[in-house]
């Protein structure tokens, strides 16, 4: 009975190929657009937790005044000392300056980031090491002058084949001795080179380099919460503290500010979730304007179907026969309409990919729904009619105007 | 010629709709058919004709009184049960044709071979004797709109006598025809009755047309009318 409904079946589809094309075209169209546009939306959305998550996890940014340019107090080494004994709920902090000066090798020379920190800045900002080691605490504390390059760096003065730990470093005055090479970031959430940097103590920056008083010109400090610990407590304790160290009254701002990650990143996240939705839902109208289109196509060729019905069943089919048919017919046109186009989606997504920078992550969940979705409207349109049909009495199918 | 009866009709009645708007198109008929007889069945439109026709055809239940087919109860089967008994005692032949568009005529006729689950040899087999013994072999890749309309009819006699039917419903069979094609039709029809020994009950208002048969049924206004019998012309 199967063979025989499937026989039928494909015959129908022969001798109706304009009908089963445009059924086809419909449901191709609507999973097509539903797959292209989630997989680009999350391949976008991908992209951006990839670049928050380079900043470091639980990351806090305490910067001297509210917005950008702000003339404001810098922080000074008692300020870190007192966040770190006295918020809870902090894994590790460490203070931050930076500079920009020519690094000058052998071979070369480049303008570049020169940050000075300590080495607990390495985990809190999410740094690998790709080769060499970062410099510890004794070597914070005497000032010693070593540093740890990016990438960016080893390529552009040592060349890329090139071991350079041990190889020296000439910023103005001072010669630095690479103990160790970071492992690559890649792009920043701004475009910028995060391997473009030289990472050197604190205290040989300000002590050689910027030539400032030793305690008092900290740009930034860098906290890493505990895993699990809310973010949001130790930016309000931060705050407080800063407040009361700065003695600030009820009324004045404060004159810094306190930059969370792990907020931003789901900010930025939970937004680029609602654009992949919105796009989702866009898609989704398509699907079902696909639908609409194979709802038409069968209800438009009813008259021609309850015929045929009527004469298979005056010959002798039963009804589930005929029904049998039809769903077979509906089913093999939906899942041709939903492989091709999740053929043509994986094609839209792998060309578009590269137009818009993000990955192609394929998502079989994705693929399923709409071709699910897609299937389920092809089957129920195809196949609701028919059931009418086939309820009715030969000789009323057969009349069936 | 005429053996065992084939048909047996007691008290049929067929009511459509109900309430104030109920029609009855069948008021009790009492109806014998032989196997092997050639019927026609006259009357003017309304006469419910087509009705008894119908449920003679097992297409439609009646309201009540009983059937017997080849002592089968028929008024007792359902829908499935009745489709069966199309499947294997039965063949319609109707005034529109009522081929599948689109195609082939070696498809259409193979129609009823599929649901009996004829493997595709014997099916084409089957159906291209039944296209020889309709005198159209050569048209088996033709669709119906390429056919005329005397062709038509042929490759619908072919569907109905494909499966070998103990009986063949024909409703109007010439009704969309000319007066030759008529002939040839009926001179087809009166040979299957007397070389194949199918028995045929036809539904005609013309009378030429219903002289071809042996036995002439007239219906008005529900009931029986007259029931000759005369000898084959």
């Amino acid at each position: 009975m199967f063979l025989n409904a499937f026989i039928i079946a494909l015959r129908e589809i022969r001798r109706n190929l304009t009908r089963a094309f445009l059924t086809v075209v419909g449901i191709v169209i609507g999973v097509a657009a539903v797959v292209t546009m989630v997989t680009l939306g999350r391949g976008a959305t991908e992209v951006v937790k990839a670049q928050i998550s380079n900043l470091g996890s639980n990351l806090l940014i305490l910067r001297p005044g509210l917005g950008w340019g702000q003339k404001a107090p810098l922080f000074t080494t008692a300020d870190v000392k007192a966040i770190r004994d006295q918020v809870p709920g902090i894994q590790a902090i460490a203070p931050f300056a930076n500079a920009n000066a020519p690094a000058v090798s052998l071979e070369n020379v480049r303008n570049t980031d020169i940050q000075g920190t300590t080495p607990e800045y390495f985990p809190v900002a999410n740094w690998k090491l790709s080769l060499g080691r970062f410099f510890n605490d004794a070597e914070v504390r005497e000032g010693a002058s070593v540093c740890v390059i990016g990438e960016t760096i080893r390529k552009e003065l040592f060349g890329a084949e090139v071991d350079p730990i041990g190889m020296k470093i000439r910023l103005k005055s001072m010669s630095l001795e690479v103990v160790g090479v970071t492992a690559v970031k890649g792009q920043g959430g701004f475009g910028d080179d995060l391997d473009d940097n030289i990472i050197t103590p604190i205290t040989t920056l300000q002590r050689r380099l910027t030539g400032r008083a030793s305690k008092e010109n900290i740009n930034q400090i860098m906290i890493s919460g505990q895993d699990g610990y809310p973010t949001v407590n130790i930016v309000a304790d931060v705050s407080s503290l800063m407040r009361e160290r700065r003695s600030l009254t009820k009324n004045e701002e404060n004159n810094f500010s306190v930059f969370d990650s792990l907020q931003l990143a789901e900010t930025i996240s939970s937004s680029t979730r609602v654009m992949t939705s919105l796009l989702g839902a866009v898609a989704g109208v398509s699907l079902l304007v696909g639908g609409i289109g194979i709802m038409n196509i069968m209800l438009v060729s009813v008259t021609e179907r309850t015929r045929e019905i009527g004469i298979r069943l005056a010959i002798g089919a039963r009804a589930r026969e005929v029904l049998l048919q039809f769903l077979v017919e509906a089913v093999t046109l939906s899942c041709v309409g939903g492989v091709a186009g999740i053929g043509v989606a994986y094609g839209l997504c792998t060309s578009l990919a590269k137009v818009v920078g993000a990955p192609f992550l394929f998502d079989p969940k994705i693929n399923l729904i709409a071709f699910a979705f897609s299937a389920a409207i092809g089957i129920l349109f195809g196949f609701m009619p028919a059931r009418r049909a086939a309820s009715l009495d030969p000789i009323d199918a057969l009349r069936h105007e | 010629m005429i053996s065992e009866s084939l048909i047996e009709l007691r008290g049929l009645t067929k009511t459509y709709g109900s309430g104030d708007a109920a029609f009855q198109a069948l008021c009790g008929v009492d109806l014998n058919i032989a196997s092997g007889e050639f019927l026609a069945v006259m009357g003017p439109s309304g006469s419910g004709k087509s009705t008894l026709m119908n449920l003679l055809g097992c297409l439609d239940t009646p309201t009540s009184g009983s059937y017997v087919f080849k002592g089968i109860p028929v008024e007792t089967l359902n829908k499935d049960q009745r489709s069966l008994i199309r499947r294997h005692a039965l063949g319609f032949i109707f005034q529109g044709f009522n081929l599948l568009a689109r195609t082939s005529t070696l498809e259409n006729v193979e129609l009823p071979l599929l649901y009996r689950g004829y493997p595709r040899k014997q099916r084409h087999q089957m159906a291209r004797e039944a296209l020889a013994s309709v005198g159209i072999p050569e048209k088996e890749r033709n669709t119906p709109a390429e056919l005329s309309g005397g062709q038509q009819q042929r490759v619908a006699i072919a569907r109905a006598i494909v499966t070998n039917p103990n009986t063949l419903f024909a409703d109007e069979p010439t009704g969309n025809l000319d007066s030759k094609t008529t002939a040839e039709i009926m001179n087809l029809l009166c040979r299957l009755n007397s070389e194949r020994g199918i028995t045929i009950i036809m539904v005609t208002h013309e009378d030429d047309v219903a002289s071809h048969a042996k036995r002439i049924v007239r219906v008005r206004d529900g009931l029986i009318e007259s029931d000759v019998i005369i000898s084959c012309s």
